[in-house]
């Protein structure tokens, strides 16, 4: 247990801060996800074709490609997408973009494609009575979006929205290739450091499985609170 | 454009890693998952939690972790640098395919427990009245309707295994993903190798998924 210690006698410290990065990287991911996910999920029930395909696009090609392909996408090819843009601004330098946004981003992209088929999901499984007494009863259309519709879809996403975050939470884990110190990365500095990879790998399990255990029951505490009065 | 061409031929032959991982995983992993369902399903409370408990550390970590400790970790062990297990955990090509077969396990002992959970209790009870025994009754009653319930959700479990397999890249494996980041660090040429060896993936997950919906259709029985 030595070995976990706090302070500079062992890697509990570090391990700590690591934790608190994943959660960090998982909750900004989740957050671009959303994001995202808001436009596609709209892209995806719009009237026009041409719309509908875009939406589509994005949720088959990043759920059908693997994270790691799409993490080296962006760790390769992020700062010059970046410099190509500032050149066009007339920026002539060069810009490194921070290990931190690179992987946010890139689970956030998967992420959102997931989101999106959630969002997708609810929306389209709310009575279609609804969207018509909304109308009926003259409100307007981002008004009825707002306070009538979004609210109840949140509670049908809910479970679905847990399933998500499940996933980006451990997708986290492999931008350790890029070198963004968080659970892995630190195991694995430990692991090379002391020479007892099994201890520390074993210790990151835990970690993953602590956190996924008390997400778990923040996510069904929420969704008691949303289905009150159902 | 140049560089998409150059590369095809090195990434399809990356391919044949990824199939040959995927589908030893998948057919290695059914046997698992089958095994902890019924476990899962069985009376006996001390197995039904170390099915629980399998499913549940399998399912709340991620495969990259489930892949160190199984390749980096377990070799520190010095008993078992010494017995047969070593033949097995010294390669990396075991040791991902090893990985990867728990892994898969675990998700669809999930799936197939829930399959098995919603037969019909008239079904069983026909079974019994027309004088099945217990193994007959598990495999030409039990297991053909299980199966049937969970293909669409095994489709799915195909397809993260397929993505999956691309962390055999961090054990040193040369699979699709591999290559792929071997030429992206060698070219600084992301976009176009990730249109190549993203356009393999979707290929094979179309194919996956077109599969399943051929099974579907073949084993639906009239309503």
């Amino acid at each position: 247990m030595g070995l976990l210690a706090y302070g500079d006698t062992g890697w509990g410290d570090e391990l700590f801060f690591a934790t608190l990065m994943t959660i960090a990287v998982a909750a900004a991911a989740m957050f671009i996800g959303f994001f995202l996910a808001a436009i596609f999920a709209t892209l995806k029930l719009s009237k026009f074709k041409a719309l509908n395909l875009i939406g589509s696009f994005y949720t088959t090609v990043f759920r059908g490609v693997p994270e790691l392909l799409v993490i080296y996408l962006f760790f390769f090819g992020g700062s010059g997408a970046v410099m190509y843009v500032a050149k066009i601004f007339g920026y002539d330098g060069y810009i490194e973009i921070n290990a931190f946004i690179t992987g946010a981003v890139s689970i956030g992209v998967i992420s959102g494609a997931y989101s999106t088929e959630v969002f997708r999901g609810a929306i389209q499984s709310i009575d279609k009575g609804q969207f018509e007494a909304s109308e009926v009863l003259g409100f307007k259309k981002k008004i009825y979006y707002y306070k009538i519709i979004i609210p109840q879809m949140l509670r049908l996403a809910l479970p679905n929205i847990n399933n998500v975050w499940q996933i980006t939470l451990k997708d986290t884990s492999l931008i350790s290739v890029t070198g963004l110190v968080e659970i892995m990365r630190m195991s694995y500095i430990a692991a090379g450091s002391t020479r007892d990879p099994l201890f520390f790998y074993s210790f990151a399990a835990v970690l993953y499985l602590f956190l996924t255990f008390v997400s778990m029951q923040l996510f069904n505490k929420l969704e008691k609170h949303y289905s009150k009065g159902y | 454009m140049d560089l998409m061409i150059e590369s095809l031929p090195r990434l399809l032959n990356a391919t044949k890693l990824t199939i040959e991982l995927t589908l030893l995983s998948l057919f290695f992993g059914i046997f698992v998952g089958v095994f902890f369902a019924i476990l899962r399903t069985g009376k006996n409370k001390f197995f039904y939690y170390i099915a629980y408990y399998y499913s549940y550390i399998f399912r709340g970590t991620p495969l990259l972790v489930q892949i160190f400790i199984i390749y980096f970790g377990l070799g520190q062990v010095e008993w078992i640098r010494e017995s047969f297990l070593w033949i097995v955990l010294k390669e990396p090509y075991s040791c991902a395919i090893l990985a990867f077969t728990l892994n898969t396990g675990a998700y669809s002992s999930e799936i197939f427990r829930s399959a098995f959970e919603t037969i019909n209790k008239g079904v069983l009870e026909a079974a019994k009245g027309l004088g099945l025994n217990k193994v007959h009754t598990f495999f030409k009653i039990k297991l053909p309707i299980a199966i049937r319930q969970s293909l669409p959700a095994y489709g799915n479990e195909m397809i993260l295994m397929l993505k999956g397999t691309s962390l055999a890249s961090t054990v040193t494996l040369l699979d699709l993903t591999g290559v792929a980041k071997y030429i992206i660090s060698t070219t600084f040429r992301p976009v176009e190798v990730f249109i190549v060896a993203g356009g393999i993936y979707l290929i094979m997950t179309f194919i996956i998924h077109n599969f399943i919906k051929y099974l579907e259709k073949r084993f639906s029985y009239p309503q």
